[in-house]
């Protein structure tokens, strides 16, 4: 993982994304280097998830490229199958296929996308789930898993398939309030770890803990950019400070 | 000992022709239902793309069959099809595949029904994995469609086991046409003959489509998760 950090490992270049008329994305421009941990906050309805999505294919773009190792996704010779091998991608909803055991829930891409072996798989898959401290669940059903225990298999299963780079999307915000913290410790021990991450959260605290750039997002476009100290410190813009006043009382 | 009209379902010969007539039954339900779950799996899929021709021809189809009586159906293709098409289809043709057409319709419709009930995060997710199309399907919307299906599925078998008695009118010797032969030759010696024999017949359907209620019932319960 960290053996390549600092090069480029996504390119997302002039990208744009409309809705009917309106523009979501209204020209989105974003690197991401191997190892970098970027945290993209900003209000609701200001394009995060959707940037999120667009990233791994799962809302299509109008405009603009995004490139995973310098190949442009949706080509001919890297399509968006291919390209979500490389980026995993945990949801706010607890996602697991419920019909599935955790074990199956977390060997269903490897062995069937992947083509890997089953037997290699579920050694990964099992220290794996030996990290986030659900070794002894691996045969439960999601419905006898609490949320929080639920996501951290979500990140389990995406982490499995060895990405390049793991995409969370508010992973935190339907959990109850005590099961939020073991899911962001999960998140920063893989940061400390040097993966790489584009995280969207409400979580400010864990933003500031864990990010080393701050995105911040209103309105489809990327209106500030900074390391986390900076911003949470003396914010650049209006706008941005005008978001974080609205997590304090005063 | 009055003639209470018991004794005609004591005759042996009596209860091979209605055994008989059960099989002549059980044929026409049981091969229309097999194509009516192949074929209606495949058009509840249809249904559930989004191309909107695709969608409102299916609906048509779906609705003539809700609208129209499946008597109907039976008389214009088994009379129809004399006239239009110059062949003579036989009852149990006839039957099978106006059942199989009818089936398939209101097996599509359970199948769209179930496959769009299943939330859009689960084929994000298992899109987000790398998934091609039919993977997703085969691995994820499937398997849970699958159980939530049994229970409208296998009512609509049963409810096709019931209808079959409307195939007496196109001529198929089945156990309803069967019943009345008895109970007509035997009118004269045993008027009670007919409700012995209508509560016999009762009992038989009671018989084939109670089981398989209960092993719906019994689905449910094993694949709830």
């Amino acid at each position: 993982m960290s053996s390549k950090t600092g090069e480029v490992i996504l390119e997302i270049e002039g990208l744009k994304k409309y809705y009917d008329q309106k523009a979501v994305l209204d020209g989105i421009n974003l690197s991401i280097k191997r190892g970098e941990v970027a945290v993209v906050i900003g209000p609701s309805g200001c394009g995060k998830t959707t940037l999120l999505k667009c990233v791994n294919g799962l809302e299509a773009h109008q405009e603009g490229s995004i490139r995973v190792d310098g190949k442009e996704v949706g080509s001919d010779d890297f399509s968006w199958i291919a390209a979500r091998q490389k980026i995993g991608m945990v949801f706010q909803s607890y996602d697991l296929f419920p019909h599935m055991t955790v074990i199956d829930n977390i060997l269903l891409g490897p062995v069937q996308v992947q083509r890997r072996d089953r037997a290699e798989v579920t050694l990964q898959a099992d220290a794996l789930l030996e990290r986030v401290g659900l070794a002894d669940r691996r045969g439960d059903y999601p419905r006898q898993l609490s949320g929080g225990q639920k996501q951290r298999i979500a990140i389990v299963r995406a982490l499995c398939m060895n990405p390049d780079i793991m995409l969370f999307d508010e992973v935190t915000a339907s959990l109850d309030p005590e099961m939020v913290r073991e899911v962001l410790d999960v998140m920063l021990g893989l940061a400390r770890q040097g993966m790489t991450m584009l995280i969207v959260t409400h979580e400010m605290e864990f933003a500031k803990a864990v990010a080393d750039r701050i995105i911040f997002m209103d309105g489809g476009v990327i209106a500030e950019e900074s390391d986390a100290k900076t911003f949470f410190k003396s914010p650049a813009t209006e706008r941005a400070r005008r978001f974080l006043n609205t997590f304090y009382f005063e | 000992m009055p003639n209470s009209g018991f004794n005609v379902l004591l005759s042996v010969n009596n209860l091979r022709r209605l055994a008989l007539g059960l099989c002549g039954t059980l044929e026409i339900a049981m091969i229309s239902v097999v194509i009516s779950v192949v074929l209606g799996v495949f058009y509840g899929l249809l249904m559930t793309k989004k191309n909107r021709f695709i969608y409102v021809l299916c609906r048509v189809y779906l609705d003539a069959f809700r609208i129209v009586p499946i008597l109907v159906w039976l008389f214009l293709l088994f009379f129809g099809s004399a006239i239009v098409f110059h062949t003579d289809l036989d009852g149990v043709t006839v039957s099978v595949i106006i059942f199989s057409m009818w089936g398939t319709a209101e097996m599509g419709d359970i199948v769209r029904g179930t496959v769009s009930s299943i939330p859009t995060h689960q084929w994000q997710s298992a899109q987000a994995l790398g998934l091609t199309q039919w993977q997703v399907h085969r691995f994820v919307i499937i398997p849970q469609a699958l159980r939530r299906i049994a229970p409208s599925a296998i009512n609509l078998i049963t409810r096709m086991v019931k209808t079959t008695s409307l195939v007496v009118f196109v001529g198929v010797t089945e156990i309803l046409r069967v019943g009345k032969q008895i109970i007509e030759f035997n009118m004269m010696k045993n008027p009670m003959a007919s409700f012995w024999i209508y509560g016999f017949i009762f009992f038989v359907y009671f018989l084939i489509c109670y089981p398989i209620s209960k092993f719906s019932k019994k689905l449910e319960k094993k694949w709830s998760y």
